[in-house]
């Protein structure tokens, strides 16, 4: 199936954030990143924090999202996130100070730090920090 | 009688008092539609991941989750959702009143309470019914993480079993001048609510359906809550700005009606001063 275009929704909680026509796609499984064309199996999958890239035409869009649950059929692909950020939406600055307060919490260690949170957050923070600089070089290039 | 002073002096207070009012007004409608723009835009994930879960439940055979284990209700957790300011007419009171009557209607059961909104946790300190826990200051920036917060602490004592059902009462957002009091069950879930309608597609599961059933499960609960937040908050400031209309009105009736009460104490000093110096004059 040469022509026809997937049909992709990215909702969250708070807003829907993505509807369109797309023509493939990278979607962050728990079990590993796949790729979804037009007339894929339907499929069910897990999210992990990370990056959703599609293609329309012969640009590519990146996202962010953390956590979640896509459903992918031949051809529309839902997917139902927590949060989810285009990526000029990233403010690097904020992941950045993230980034850094994850890290001290985990190396300085005790009682009180949630190792788990603290490692997501970290995850989380260094994905939308790449994620961000790779619109940055969308843009520029 | 008041003095021409006094009345002067009312009517620049009222004045004051009705500019206020009308600011307020003003501010709600502003909140009220951004707030109404949340609750549409938290329908697509609530029922993508209700059409998800019914899809699920009927692939699987055996459907039990901590969330759906009916117990008989002994001990129920009310959710309260009041807002966490005033000045919004009935609003709070109706949620405290329906509150009130539930504990009532449930004397042999013992009532766990959470409460979301200042105004409630307020209310029902000073009374004998114990607060569980309470979440307030949070309608100024409500987001996801308050729902996940608020569920995670009812999903919890509802899996120890602590609690045997949850409740929630809150304003439903009917229109921009109405809302409308609800008590809806959140736990145990309903397993009527998760049926599936379309036939269901043979999916590849990368996870155990079960498992992915075990971690939706929770989600659904969170966005119910959120639901509930969002619309409650969305009432919460089409209250305010419906009552801050009435206090504004009934401000411009009050200095209409001063207004007509100083031009008569005036004019009744003109009057008894000619009619002071028409004597005068006659005796002259």
């Amino acid at each position: 199936m040469a022509d026809g275009t997937i049909d992709l929704t990215i909702v969250t909680p708070e807003r829907a954030v993505v509807h369109e026509e797309v023509d493939e796609l990278q979607i962050p499984g728990a079990e590993g990143y796949f790729g979804v064309l037009l007339g894929h199996a339907p499929l069910f999958s897990e999210l992990k924090v990370g990056e959703v890239a599609y293609r329309k035409a012969d640009r590519w869009f990146f996202l962010v999202v953390a956590w979640g649950f896509v459903e992918v059929q031949p051809n529309h692909v839902r997917l139902l996130a927590e949060t989810a950020e285009r990526a000029h939406e990233i403010d690097i600055d904020r992941a950045m100070r993230a980034k850094q307060r994850a890290e001290e919490r985990i190396t300085r260690g005790g009682e009180d730090v949630d190792y788990g949170r603290a490692l997501v957050a970290l995850e989380r923070a260094v994905i939308r920090i790449q994620v961000a600089r790779k619109a940055e070089h969308a843009v520029n290039a | 009688m008041p003095s021409l002073l006094d009345i002067r002096r009312r009517i620049r207070s009222v004045k004051n008092t009705q500019q206020l009012t009308k600011a307020m007004k003003t501010v709600s409608a502003a909140k009220l539609r951004r707030a109404q723009e949340r609750v549409f835009s938290a329908r697509p994930y609530a029922e993508q991941l209700k059409r998800v879960l019914g899809n699920l439940t009927s692939r699987l055979e055996d459907v039990s989750h901590p969330l759906l284990e009916i117990r008989s209700e002994e001990r129920i957790l009310l959710l309260v959702i009041t807002a966490d300011r005033g000045l919004c007419g009935a609003f709070n009171a109706n949620i405290n009143r329906t509150a009130q009557a539930f504990i009532r209607e449930h004397k042999d059961q013992t009532i766990h309470l959470v409460m979301a909104g200042r105004k409630g946790r307020d209310f029902f300190r000073r009374r004998a019914v114990p607060i569980r826990s309470e979440f307030v200051n949070i309608f100024s920036r409500l987001d996801y993480g308050h729902a996940k917060d608020i569920s995670e602490a009812i999903g919890k004592a509802y899996t120890n079993a602590e609690v045997d059902a949850v409740y929630m009462v809150y304003n439903e957002f009917k229109s921009v001048i109405q809302q409308r009091v609800v008590v809806e069950k959140v736990l145990p879930l309903g397993r009527a609510d998760l049926r599936e309608t379309e036939a269901p597609l043979d999916y590849i599961f990368e996870q155990p359906p079960q498992e992915i059933f075990n971690r939706l499960l929770p989600r659904y609960v969170e966005i119910q809550v959120f639901r509930a937040l969002l619309e409650s908050a969305a009432s919460e400031h089409g209250a305010r700005m419906a009552s801050m209309d009435t206090a504004s009105r009934n401000a411009g009736e009050m200095i209409d009606m001063l207004t007509l009460n100083m031009n008569r104490i005036r004019q009744a000093a003109i009057t008894r001063e000619i009619i002071e110096v028409v004597s005068g004059a006659g005796a002259l």
